[in-house]
């Protein structure tokens, strides 16, 4: 049994079939993979697990209970933590401020009216969120506002504003999008690094074979909505399936 | 010192001295000189700068943090004008429960409207909460005549209860008053050419206005407001940070609406009678108006815009066109003639003219308000020193 069980899902977008009878199962403390060429449905199935998408069939159930129904913000607080494809940060905050909001969220819940606090004065959630800065290498830019970094520091932040919430979850949509090669290898070096030093689960969607290949325990392969195979590594290189429908010809 | 860090303590304490001391530095010009009209230390006035800066300081909470644009806002204000009217035939002429009824009718108002208006945002949101408030404008006009008082608006009687107080003897309307000063009294200053007024009510609503702004500092200063500025920044990462964001708003206009009525109550307080005008679309306008011409987001700059407005409403429409002639009685006669005749449309009636001009040049040139053009003057007398001693070291070298 895994930390996240996708049984029978199924959704679609007027006579689209996005996606169709996914089963997936996620196992506490790897990194799973989900490949597969566009319009595969792996974005669609991310939508379904955060509260984004109501699946039309079909069950998802993380660490036991269901999060079907549930808004994204109380799947968050059950454990979940999300990566975007594109940075989605407060681009007008300073950047300490950035990592500050997901530390309250953890600390006070979806809402506290904490108007009459002063946020210079919480030293703990203050000196949580600079320890986690300085995890990512971004200490020394804690007043900069975030709207000004690199594009590279930005998917940083990002990432550092899920961890610091110490999520049971982590997932990544294609984390590495756009990047060059050396902007890729820190990202996984990060993220091996993130693995190595804390009990986490990955779920990652990712196009980049490299950091697929460097980073996943395990892989799902998608096509049209459907998990063609599900397997380590090693099998899935040298799988003829798998060839045929997503690695095709380049890989040869 | 009062939870503030330095910075917003020497600020906080500017504000208190300029507040204090308005009266004064409002009346810069001896009391007979031709510039005696454009002062502006008269209470009458005084005391609009300080109740509609109250608005525009509650109305940035919402509109500046959250970035929710709100079109309704004047019916809050109205409301609380209604209910403090009701408070002072009713109860008592003492304007504390007036005031405190004010904000918790507004409150209360704000709470329904804001919970539908705010399943929506952008532009729907606008519209909804515009709708709301001309909705209330009109019942305020016709059906709920009983409660208001339709058009002649809702004023004091002679025969009103006020259980309160101590049978009214007399056969004039009582005033206003906290614990028996009179909002109207006031004492006059005459020294040299000058005469200042220090009237109790000006003071009392700029004690309010203070009470007022420190709570702004202090939502602004919090981690309720940081989450607040995160709404307008991101409102998708913030739900996927485990953050709910609509009690989050809600509470923020709630809090605004609050504000609101509390101009309201103070508006009533200085003058008991309440008008549905007051709840009118242009009076939503306005608000908008004062605080994007200030500075949405900052702290000061609704203050600023409101006096700003509330300046040229009432300096700038008082001008005419003999007051021109005067001021050009040197100049030959048909220059005299063509300037007065060039500067008619934009005096008087016309300081609507020379407003909207001001506000367009003030949003494409300065898009922060009156804040960013004060910062870019202070800016450009930091930037000198700083140059300096480069200019000194370089020939060392």
């Amino acid at each position: 049994m895994g930390i996240l069980e996708v049984n029978g899902v199924g959704k679609n977008f007027g006579g689209l079939k996005a996606l169709s009878n996914v089963n997936l199962s996620v196992k506490e403390n790897t990194v799973h993979a989900i490949i597969g060429p566009n319009g595969a449905g792996k974005s669609t199935l991310l939508n379904c697990l955060v509260g984004k998408l109501i699946p039309d069939t079909g069950t998802v159930t993380f660490a036991g209970q269901s999060v079907l129904g549930r808004k994204p913000h109380q799947i968050n607080q059950m454990g979940i933590s999300r990566v975007f494809q594109t940075p989605e940060i407060f681009t007008h905050l300073t950047v300490m401020e950035n990592v500050l909001i997901p530390c309250f969220a953890r600390r006070d819940g979806s809402f506290r009216m904490h108007a009459f606090e002063t946020v210079a004065n919480e030293h703990d959630i203050v000196e949580q969120a600079e320890a986690m800065l300085k995890d990512v290498k971004m200490l020394d830019k804690r007043h900069m506002l975030a709207a000004n970094l690199s594009r590279g520091d930005k998917r940083r932040l990002e990432m550092a504003m899920c961890l610091v919430q110490e999520p049971k979850l982590l997932l990544l949509d294609e984390p590495t999008a756009g990047m060059a090669r050396a902007d890729t290898n820190n990202t996984i070096d990060l993220l091996k690094e993130i693995k190595a030093s804390r009990p986490i689960t990955m779920a990652i969607i990712e196009h980049d074979m490299h950091v697929v290949f460097s980073l996943a325990e395990r892989i799902t392969v998608m096509a049209q909505g459907t998990p063609l195979v599900e397997d380590t590594p090693d099998n899935i290189k040298g799988h003829p399936k798998v060839r045929e429908a997503y690695l095709g010809e380049a890989q040869v | 010192m009062f939870g503030l860090d330095r910075k917003d303590t020497v600020f906080m304490l500017i504000v208190v001295v300029i507040a204090l001391s308005a009266p004064i530095l409002l009346n810069p010009w001896p009391a007979a000189s031709q510039m005696a009209q454009f002062n502006a230390g008269y209470p009458d006035l005084m005391q609009r700068f300080v109740v509609y800066g109250i608005f525009a300081i509650g109305f940035n909470i919402l509109f500046g943090l959250t970035g929710y644009l709100s079109f309704g806002h004047a019916a809050f204000l109205g409301v609380g004008s209604y209910a403090a009217v009701w408070m002072f035939k009713l109860l008592s002429m003492n304007i504390i429960p007036a005031i405190l009824l004010s904000m918790v009718v507004a409150g209360l108002f704000a709470l329904v409207i804001g919970y539908v208006s705010l399943r929506r945002s952008g532009i729907y949101f606008s519209i909804l909460t515009l709708a709301f408030a001309q909705m209330s404008f009109n019942m305020a006009y016709s059906v709920l005549t009983p409660l208001t008082n339709g058009e002649t608006g809702l004023q004091l009687a002679l025969d009103d209860p006020r259980i309160l107080d101590a049978a009214n003897t007399t056969n004039s309307l009582p005033v206003t008053n906290l614990f028996g000063a009179e909002m109207r009294s006031s004492v006059t200053w005459n020294v040299g050419g000058w005469s200042f007024d220090f009237s109790v009510g000006y003071y009392v609503c700029a004690v309010i206005m203070l009470i007022a702004f420190y709570t702004s500092v202090r939502i602004f200063r919090s981690p309720f407001g940081m989450m607040l500025r995160a709404v307008k920044s991101n409102q998708q990462r913030l739900n996927y940070t485990g953050i709910n964001s609509r009690p989050y708003t809600l509470a923020a206009f709630v809090i605004s609406g609050m504000y609101a009525g509390l101009a309201g109550g103070l508006l009533a307080a200085m003058d008991p009678l309440a008008g549905a005008e007051r709840m009118q679309w242009t009076a939503s306008g306005e608000v908008v108006l004062m605080t994007i011409l200030g500075g949405a987001g900052t702290l000061i700059g609704p203050f600023l815009g409101a006096g700003f407005i509330k300046y040229c409403e009432n300096i700038f429409s008082k001008i005419n066109d003999q007051i021109l002639h005067q001021w050009f009685a040197l100049l030959p006669d048909w220059l005299e003639n063509t300037l007065v005749t060039v500067l008619h449309p934009f005096i008087g009636k016309g300081w609507h003219l020379t407003l909207g001009l001001i506000f367009m040049l003030v949003v494409v040139f300065l898009p922060g308000g009156l804040v960013e053009g004060w910062n870019r003057i202070t800016g450009l007398f930091r930037r000198k020193p700083k140059a300096k001693p480069s200019a000194t070291t370089e020939p060392a070298e």
